[in-house]
């Protein structure tokens, strides 16, 4: 049924990595996508007989800090080879060739490969002074990424720099930068993977979602993937049993924090962010923010650094009081919007004096050349 | 005379553009230019100064932490909170641990593909290449068998014929000097060192919720709970994880990567003749060793002038001060004043060519970076610089492990002012640390012990214990060299936020007096074999580890009102 000298399959084996912990990581994987267990034969037949796609990643407004944790995937030997079975033809960071050569290599493949390669972009992209904001090799940003997107297959913007705007497009956007989806308007099969940064865990499960359906995976109305970004921080927390409870932080490093309570009262924001860092966790599974006491920051969240700011400000709702409803209610709310939310709860007052734009855009319109399957907005949305 | 181009330079974080003039096989001038912006600063403004380290930390994902480091400690030093011992000594195991990741990340995954020859190692004898590791090092994996494994993983990648981030690169270049074998025992390290930087950035995990960009910073403290008897805190095996993850990096850096540097070293010592730069250095100093302002430091601040290791001079942040000639900013009071960061204006002013372009016009302003200066001196930061002020200041480890470097590469103390001192310095660096690193871990279990438990100065939390206007300065050492963040704090909101960032200093344009930046110094006299593969100008350029997304400024609210109109 496979084929045994299939290029995976010898990669494989010099990497001293067996079929059955293949077949295991194959089953990790289909539980991180939520698939049935069925699947994962499907899923290791075809990593293995996948040919080499040719993926260019592009950093603008960036940090490097999605590229960083591309370079944390989880169980090594075998996470690196899916990430092998792509040809990664342009990646500033991690690329030999420099200057034209490296410009070269881009320009090839978006020649060679039009309509076949995958796009992967790192960072926003500034429409200011006329591009100047960004350049690389003399081009603006924004010229590059249209022409790379144009003849992409697929992009995935990564980390919500590049999904939204992020910290550049933060108030008041100095720069005015824009996540790909609005400096691209016409992009094609763009799936968000935001996050600040992205965990890999989750490029990881797309990566092989792709290679194994020649599909992407159903989307949320922000176009993330429902099996990364399909439930709210809060509902798989495992301090949610505090929550309930009314057992709250009420000081960093008191007997509360250190028992391991509800960070709701410092500021957390999980119940309007949707994320699976309860179940992936962070860096092969070590930890995640929460774990080490901290709120979360809903850092996947669209102007999360404008909406989610003060940090440490609490989320509307005073505990004691039918809190595990009213946080239920906040956190179904969220999906149209965390501004709906702060608004009807009256919070405008977290953005007095600051010129804040506009928070939330409302869901963007299901296109029939995108491949999402849209949660509909009565979904989740409730009677927004 | 003719003039090169590189830009993207690759293998660095973020966006540098060097302009080299070359006649005769050498650079004779060189322009370093940043090409991207942000304004995170003017982001800034109006927040909550507490939000500020997340902000920050942001402006770099390579060096994740540094800047959450600086900002808390700017935000400390405004309000006057006092962390508690156990966020010293975690904040100094955070900022270890990131320097040594940091740094094995550079030298094997940034660096190492300007001196080492991929397709070469093809051409390796496997037993050739045991012999040579076994002979540098009593690493495991050195057999016949295991090069014979990593070779066929290289031949078979090439053979797919899909190089990937491997194509069209500088193969088969003259100054490539390696032998096959050297070449193959250095890709080998290179897959290793990704695997172990993986599990050895756990550290930050435990500590930290996760890397890139750790969650557990607080100003006054750490949000991370200390507590032996709970599931939910730093306990007992938090420490025994720590324990096991130091003695791994140790183990790595001393026998791999030090033997590794070493090795290469040995046939690249004409680059300590190349690369030497403006030569003077500046320090802040890292790692307190123990509370409050004023505490010693495990690693000194002080200045270096001029190469003269006999004389370190103590450090004066007031002699600090930005220029921007040569920088697409406006001063109001002119530009070609030096301002010091808290008096800092950065109103940027884009008078570059219209993208897509050919050439930058570097007679004008050619960076989105400013000049800093220090006593009016461009100062070159960075391991080399910290290296050479903790051996001045007789730091005695710091001696040891220089002079056994020296020793074993046959060269006098004048080799480090190079390019190949870089490289040295930053192991050296890595190697100090990663031996530091299990004092802290200790000190935090001893503290566990005492029941020692507390994390964060709570005094100090609520805004409304804050003075109504003040001002705090935050200093660190990134991996990259000395990083400084000033802040103004009024009503409880940021009123202005400086940040003067390692690649800044290094990067930097030239000033008004015509001083070249130290990328631009150090560049002069390198040699080029070919223009058309400018091998040599990445080797210089890559041993400061530049990142450029940490360098560039902020706009201030005059420029938003430029810009409004422009877009309208």
């Amino acid at each position: 049924m496979h084929d045994p000298e299939s290029w995976f399959r010898r990669e494989l084996e010099r990497r001293g990595v067996s079929r059955r912990e293949f077949i295991e990581f194959c089953g990790a994987l289909t539980a991180t996508l939520a698939l049935p267990r069925a699947v994962e034969a499907q899923v290791a037949m075809a990593i293995e007989s996948a040919q080499k796609p040719v993926l260019v990643w592009l950093e603008f407004q960036d940090c490097a800090g999605n590229t960083e944790s591309l370079l944390r995937a989880s169980r090594p030997t075998v996470g690196d080879i899916v990430l092998d079975t792509l040809s990664v033809d342009y990646h500033e960071t991690i690329m030999a060739a420099a200057g034209h050569q490296a410009e070269a290599n881009l320009a090839m493949a978006v020649a060679q490969k039009s309509g076949e390669y995958i796009a992967v972009i790192e960072g926003s992209i500034p429409t200011g002074a006329n591009g100047a904001y960004c350049t690389i090799g003399g081009r603006s940003a924004l010229d590059i990424a249209q022409t790379v997107c144009a003849g992409a297959a697929a992009t995935i913007a990564i980390g919500t720099c590049a999904a939204f705007g992020g910290l550049p497009a933060a108030s008041p956007n100095p720069t005015s930068a824009l996540g790909v989806s609005d400096a691209v308007p016409d992009v094609k099969n763009l799936i968000n993977l935001p996050a600040c940064p992205v965990n890999v865990e989750n490029l990881t499960a797309l990566v092989v979602y792709y290679l194994t359906f020649k599909a992407f995976p159903p989307l949320d109305a922000y176009r993330r993937p429902l099996f990364a970004y399909g439930k709210a921080i809060h509902d798989n927390c495992e301090r949610r049993a505090h929550f309930d409870a009314g057992q709250y932080v009420e000081a960093w490093g008191d007997e509360g924090h250190r028992t391991g309570y509800c960070l709701y009262k410092m500021g957390c924001k999980g119940p309007v962010s949707y994320q699976n860092c309860p179940n992936v966790r962070w860096n092969s599974g070590t930890n995640w923010p929460i774990g080490c006491g901290h709120p979360c920051i809903g850092c996947a969240e669209p102007n999360f650094w404008d909406t989610m700011t003060p940090f440490y400000q609490h989320l509307p709702g005073i505990p004691g009081f039918n809190i595990a409803n009213q946080v239920d209610r906040v956190g179904l709310w969220a999906t149209a919007g965390v501004a709906v939310a702060f608004g009807a709860h009256g919070v405008a007052k977290f953005f007095q004096g600051r010129n804040v734009p506009a928070l939330a855009k409302p869901s963007p319109p299901p296109r029939e050349d995108r491949p999402a399957a849209m949660p509909s907005s009565d979904e989740k949305g409730g009677s927004q | 005379m003719s003039r090169v181009v590189v830009d993207p330079v690759t293998r660095i974080e973020g966006h540098l553009r060097i302009e080299a003039e070359v006649d005769g096989g050498v650079v004779r001038d060189a322009w370093s230019s940043s090409t991207m912006f942000r304004g995170v600063e003017l982001i800034l403004k109006g927040r909550d100064p507490r939000d500020a380290w997340a902000f920050t930390q942001r402006i770099c994902g390579v060096c994740t932490t540094v800047h959450a480091i600086a900002s808390i400690r700017a935000v400390e030093d405004a309000i006057g909170a006092n962390p508690p011992p156990n966020a010293r000594i975690l904040r100094n195991l955070i900022i270890a641990a990131q320097c040594v990741q940091d740094h094995v990340i550079h030298f094997y995954h940034l660096h190492a593909l300007d001196w080492v020859d991929i397709v070469s190692a093809l051409s390796a004898d496997p037993a050739g290449t045991s012999r040579l590791a076994e002979s540098i090092s009593d690493w495991p994996l050195s057999s016949q068998s295991y090069f014979s494994g990593v070779k066929a993983r290289v031949q078979a990648f090439v053979e797919r014929g899909q190089l990937g981030p491997f194509a069209n690169a500088y193969w088969g270049h003259p100054a490539y000097k390696l032998p096959p074998e050297a070449n193959l025992m250095a890709v080998a390290h290179y897959l290793e060192a990704l695997d172990w930087q993986r599990d050895y950035i756990r550290i930050h995990a435990m500590l930290g919720g996760k890397n890139p960009h750790l969650q557990s910073f607080l100003v006054g403290g750490m949000a991370t709970p200390i507590d032996p008897d709970q599931q939910a805190s730093l306990n007992a095996g938090t420490i025994a994880e720590l324990q096991k993850l130091v003695a791994k990096g140790l183990d790595f850096v001393s026998r791999v990567y030090i033997p590794d540097l070493l090795a290469i070293a040995s046939f690249y010592k004409d680059w300590a003749g190349h690369g030497a730069g403006v030569g003077h250095y500046m320090v802040y100093g890292e790692y307190p060793e123990a509370d409050g302002p004023g505490a010693s430091l495990y690693l000194p601040s002080g200045i270096i002038r001029a190469r003269d290791l006999t004389t370190v001079e103590a450090l004066d942040p007031a002699k600090i001060t930005e220029q921007v000639t040569h920088s697409w900013y406006d001063y109001a009071g002119g530009n070609d004043a030096g301002l010091h960061p808290f008096e800092g204006e950065t109103s940027p002013n884009y008078t570059g060519p219209t993208p897509p372009y050919d050439w930058l016009n570097t007679d004008e302003k050619y960076s989105w970076l400013k000049s800093p200066r220090y006593d009016g001196l461009p100062m070159e930061v960075g391991p080399l610089s910290r290296m050479l002020v903790a051996y001045a200041s007789g730091h005695p480890r710091v001696r040891e492990l220089v002079t056994l470097v020296l020793t074993r590469l046959e060269v006098g103390p004048e080799a480090l002012f190079s390019t190949l001192g870089r490289v040295a310095a930053r192991g050296i660096e890595t190697l100090l640390l990663a031996e530091k690193i299990s004092d802290w871990v200790n000190a935090l279990a001893d503290n566990m012990g005492r029941r020692e438990l507390r994390i964060h100065d709570n005094s100090k939390w609520d805004p409304s214990t804050w003075p109504a206007e003040a001002a705090g300065a935050g200093f660190h050492e990134a991996p990259r060299g000395a990083l400084g963040h000033w802040v103004h704090i009024g009503n409880g909101a940021i009123q202005n936020y400086q940040c003067i960032v390692p690649s800044t200093w290094n990067a930097g344009p030239r000033d008004a007096a015509g001083q070249r930046g130290p990328y631009e110094a150090a560049l002069l006299d390198t040699p080029v074999a070919n223009e058309e593969q400018p091998l040599e100008i990445l080797r210089t350029v890559h041993s400061f580890d530049p990142c450029m997304a940490c360098g560039v400024h902020v706009v201030d609210s005059a420029h938003r009102e430029i810009a409004r109109v422009r877009a309208s």
